[in-house]
């Protein structure tokens, strides 16, 4: 998968470092595990192993095999491989952050209007299209998905002011 | 208090039948779907009975809006109940309780209570059995009773969920006779009376629709019920017997008693008229022969109960659960 | 059994009216399309559709209802294949190999080996239910908790130490889904774990919030690392593709009758179709000649986990009808609809109720024929879907994951959960976390503990439940050997190697 990035040349965050990064949340998560396994009980009651008797076991393998993996990471020292080109994470970032917004939008705007705004941004952005296509796309979209999911098969979602104001 | 409480019903009923000329002028309507929240996962007796409301109102056309059926299980139901909670003033959304209503805030801490939501009907009560394995030679609760006592606490009691209403007939049938039970939780009531059948529990205590398959095929038996007075069916079941042929636990000498709420209520803050357009839409329910169906098919109380009544009956009823579960130590470490 | 036979062709006859023929087709197409749909899954499309079935008779109704789940089953595969995005639980092992094979451009290749073999599977399964209904139906009786944790054991073990990750990232992968899956409320004692008050949290991680996240999502950021093209859209639309696989199909007769018996055993014994997809997989990988190839696109690991999910689909059906225990939730909402009608699922269900029982096995037959010629002819269209530019196609796929991770608990936090699971994904994947392990635990994590701890507080707290009985200890022990397989494997070949030397 990474072999494109193996060119010396190109700058990038070191796949050394990103991996540290990811055993640390990893461990995190691992805490945050056994503090609250710890909170539910890990002891054994009357009716047998309490609540967070295994939570917290689970917990403690990963933050011991967090452990390994952190030393196997840092060990890597000849690691002059990349993680990926700056310019890929450019790429990868910037989906992510529309997408972001986007998943925080639906509660505020309802799934059709934010749906429609990102299918749009997207086209105008990465793909170039002229208004008219992306306006086309990202207006019908919405509607068939409103049509399938509202009408059809009775499934609401979320909605916003807009479908308010229709008082769909 | 029951049987009171049946009669009274009836005359509220009546009365409200009788009294048509309050709705002269244009009576409110929900202006767009309508969701039942099931606060349990789909298949179980709520979500059933949230179903088979569903297609009967699409059926008999009894409202213009569409109704949608909506699992929010998370949190033994709390998930279901902070949704209507917190959707104040919303006439669109109803939620159909089972027992968590009560016990899932006192076992878990989950904040709400009836007092949070609107009543708006009891649709009926279900009933528990007390069913063993057909091949055990024990003929009657008492005998039941001594052999699990004899036991010494082996015989184990299969449930759904914990510290639910299962378990809660369970430690009160402790309480009352001194036999102790190994409770084993398992998820819905379906796979409980499965167990049963297979031998790997000694008894459960499902509702009659749970268990009724395999009584009528000769696998389990039902010993008694958990009601003050024997079910009104009588058409026959499994061979010769019918559901009135249960016996009382009280008469069998076991003074417990449970019946479990399936009533509607929605979200604080609607309006009478929003509530009284829900009350006309089940009574036309329970007119329709689909629900007279299902009530006789899973030997329902068919205690109908709206308004004061309701109301009076759900604060009784979560008096009595805090004191069963505090009795049996269920409450949730504050 | 002659009366049988006759029983079921009278249900043929049944099944072949007109009426109910345009059903099957209207069921397996609106199957297909909730299939598709990551989402609306079977158990949705049943549920909403359910009552609108109320007006037709109820064996009409359980034929377009049955259509519906065999149209859902068969649909599941198509965004696995083409999106690594498994629209359900069983089709998480379809990826492995699948979606890979698209990014060859052997889309049309892989989709029609998961539609055949889908079909064989299932129709193994109904020969089953047709020849062994009764017999089979008892044996389901004997999973009590022990049975059914020494079944979910054996999924795991024959499924852990196929990757070729580091062993300790997979553990932690592991664990990680096991933990992910603990959080919100304990089935056994009732009481809330790891959910810090968060009412959020109350529902837990769903299996398929984390795997449209993990997979999906994350398939969307590497895809865009690599540029804005899905690799598989370099593939050629070749309406030949059907034959073409078809002839390279009975190749793998061994693995396909291996997993079509691994899906009827664990769709009987109600463990249910996902252990079947994962066990069929890891055994197939253990099997193979190839088995180090498996997971960049080998059709056998389409085939394998296909073959299998779709036998324990059907069969599942067999324990749902006779002893009224759903093995999925789409079987539990089947189950509802029948006592609506007033079928009561149970033995004599098969006595009393013969026109339905074998209107519904005939559906079964007819169902899945018609099911596969449907997905067939529309091959060439899905692999279509791929050649659509990705700045369209793509912000569409985020918008269905959205969606489809709203509707599983009808809640917002859970879109921003996906979203947050599919950057974890990206960056677990880029740095050899593997997934696959954390997709397991989460989906069989909970109830494989549930099983253990029934077991425990049956036996008075004594593990020696787990090896109490013949079929308890033979699971067990058959989980052990595949555990510790690529070990014997090794000393045998050490053995045998010895003399030559």
């Amino acid at each position: 998968m990474s072999e494109s990035s193996h060119s010396s040349r190109r700058a990038g965050p070191s796949h050394r470092s990103v991996e540290i990064g990811v055993t640390l949340s990893i461990a995190l998560l691992a805490l945050i595990g056994i503090a609250g396994s710890l909170q539910a009980g890990i002891g054994w009651a009357a009716e047998g192993p309490r609540a967070g008797f295994f939570p917290f076991y689970i917990s403690l393998i990963i933050l011991i095999s967090s452990g390994i993996n952190l030393v196997n990471a840092m060990r890597d020292f000849s690691g002059r491989e990349l993680f990926a080109e700056w310019s890929q994470l450019r790429q990868v970032v910037s989906v992510v952050i529309p997408a972001t917004i986007y998943v925080f939008a639906v509660p505020v705007l309802g799934m059709y209007v934010s749906s429609g705004l990102l299918i749009a941004a997207f086209m105008k952005w990465l793909g170039r299209y002229n208004w008219l296509v992306v306006l086309a796309v990202a207006i019908v979209v919405p509607v068939i998905i409103f049509i399938f999911f509202e009408r059809w098969f009775l499934v609401p979602l979320p909605k916003g002011p807009l479908e308010d104001w229709l008082g769909l | 208090m029951l049987k009171s409480l049946n009669t009274g019903a009836l005359g509220a009923a009546l009365l409200l039948c009788g009294a048509p000329f309050t709705t002269v002028h244009a009576a409110w309507e929900p202006t767009r779907t309508v969701e039942i929240i099931v606060p349990a996962g789909p298949g179980g007796g709520a979500d059933q009975m949230a179903r088979t409301v569903q297609g009967i109102v699409s059926k008999h056309h009894l409202m213009k809006q569409p109704m949608v059926v909506i699992n929010k299980s998370g949190g033994a139901g709390g998930e279901g109940f902070l949704d209507v909670k917190g959707s104040k003033g919303n006439p669109h959304k109803l939620v159909i309780t089972l027992s968590n209503l009560f016990t899932t805030p006192l076992a878990t801490g989950i904040p709400f209570s009836y007092k949070d939501l609107t009543p708006v009907a009891m649709l009926a009560l279900d009933e528990f059995i007390l069913w063993v394995n057909a091949d055990k030679p024990y003929k009657t609760a008492k005998d039941y009773v001594d052999a699990a006592k004899a036991a010494n606490g082996t015989f184990k009691m299969g449930g759904t969920g914990s510290k639910q209403e299962d378990q809660i007939i369970t430690v009160a049938i402790e309480k009352q006779t001194g036999a102790k039970f190994t409770y084993i939780p398992y998820k819905g009531g379906g796979a409980v009376a499965v167990q049963l059948v297979g031998n790997h529990v000694d008894s459960t205590v499902n509702n009659p629709i749970e268990a009724v398959a395999h009584w009528r095929a000769g696998k389990v038996k039902p010993l008694c019920v958990f009601d003050s007075k024997k079910l009104d069916y009588h058409d026959k079941i499994a061979g010769d017997r019918a559901w009135d042929s249960v016996p009382t636990c009280k008469s069998a000498g076991l003074d417990v008693e449970y019946l479990m709420l399936r009533g509607f209520f929605m979200a604080p803050g609607v309006t009478d008229e929003q509530v009284n357009f829900y009350v006309d839409l089940f009574k036309k329910v329970r007119e329709t022969p689909e629900w007279k169906k299902l009530m006789s098919d899973g030997a329902f109380n068919q205690t109908f109960m709206t308004g004061k009544d309701f109301l009076n009956w759900v604060s009784k009823e979560e008096k009595r659960h805090e004191d069963l579960m505090k009795a049996a130590g269920f409450l949730a470490a504050k | 059994m002659i009366e049988d036979i006759g029983n079921l062709f009278h249900g043929f006859a049944v099944v072949l009216q007109p009426y109910n023929v345009v059903l099957m087709v209207l069921g397996i197409v609106l199957g297909v399309i909730i299939g598709v749909l990551p989402g609306l899954g079977g158990a949705n499309g049943i549920a909403i559709l359910l009552p609108l079935t109320f007006s037709m008779s109820p064996t009409s109704a359980i034929i377009m209802l049955s259509c519906i789940y065999w149209g859902a089953l068969f649909g599941g595969a198509i965004t696995s294949v083409l999106f690594n995005i498994p629209g359900e639980p069983w089709s998480v092992a379809t990826t492995f190999d699948g979606y890979p094979m698209a990014q060859q451009g052997k889309a049309g290749e892989a989709l029609t080996a998961a539609f055949t073999s889908s079909f064989f599977g299932a129709l193994f399964a109904v020969i089953v239910i047709t020849l062994l209904a009764p017999l089979v139906a008892s044996f389901a009786l004997e999973f009590g908790p022990p049975e059914i944790f020494s079944v979910y054991f054996l999924a795991f073990c024959s499924f852990v130490g196929l990757s070729k990750e580091p062993p300790f990232k997979t553990v932690a992968s592991m664990m990680i889904g096991f933990a992910l899956g603990s959080v919100g409320l304990d089935q056994m004692t009732g009481q809330l774990r790891l959910t810090f008050g968060f009412p959020e949290l109350l529902s837990g991680f769903d299996f398929l919030i984390a795997v449209i996240g993990l997979f999906g999502i994350g398939e969307i950021l590497l895809t865009m690392e690599e540029g804005l093209n899905f690799r598989g859209n370099t593939a050629k639309i070749n309406p030949k593709v059907v034959l073409q696989t078809w002839a390279e199909l009975p190749r793998y007769w061994m693995t396909s009758l291996r997993s079509c018996v691994i899906g009827c055993w664990m769709g009987i014994s109600p463990a249910g179709a996902t252990p079947a997809s994962f066990m069929s997989y890891g055994i197939a990988k253990r099997v193979a000649k190839n088995g180090n190839k498996f997971g960049t696109g080998v059709i056998e690991g389409v085939v394998a986990p296909e073959t299998a999910a779709h036998a324990a689909g059907t069969s599942a059906l067999l324990p749902m009808l006779s002893l009224g225990v759903p093995g999925s939730p789409t079987a539990a909402v089947l189950l509802g609809g029948l006592l609506i009608w007033g079928l009561q699922p149970g033995p004599l269900l098969f006595v009393e109720q013969k026109d339905f029982v074998w209107g519904l096995i005939a559906s079964m037959y007819l169902g899945n024929v018609v099911g596969l010629i449907i997905v067939l002819t529309c091959v060439p269209l899905f692999a279509a879907i791929l050649r659509v530019p990705f700045s369209i196609i793509g912000p569409i796929i985020l918008v269905m994951c959205a969606i489809g991770a709203y509707t599983v608990h009808n809640n917002t936090f859970d879109v921003v959960m996906m979203m947050v699971f599919g950057v974890a994904g990206y960056l677990l994947k880029k740095t050899d976390y593997p997934l696959a392990p954390l997709v397991l635990a989460i989906v069989l994590g909970d109830k494989a503990e549930e099983g253990f701890r029934q077991s425990l507080l049956a036996s008075q707290g004594s593990l020696s439940v787990f090896f109490s009985n013949g079929l308890v200890g033979s699971i067990m022990a058959l989980g052990l050997i595949a555990l510790f397989w690529p070990l014997i494997q090794d000393g045998w070949s050490r053995l045998h190697a010895r003399p030559a030397t």
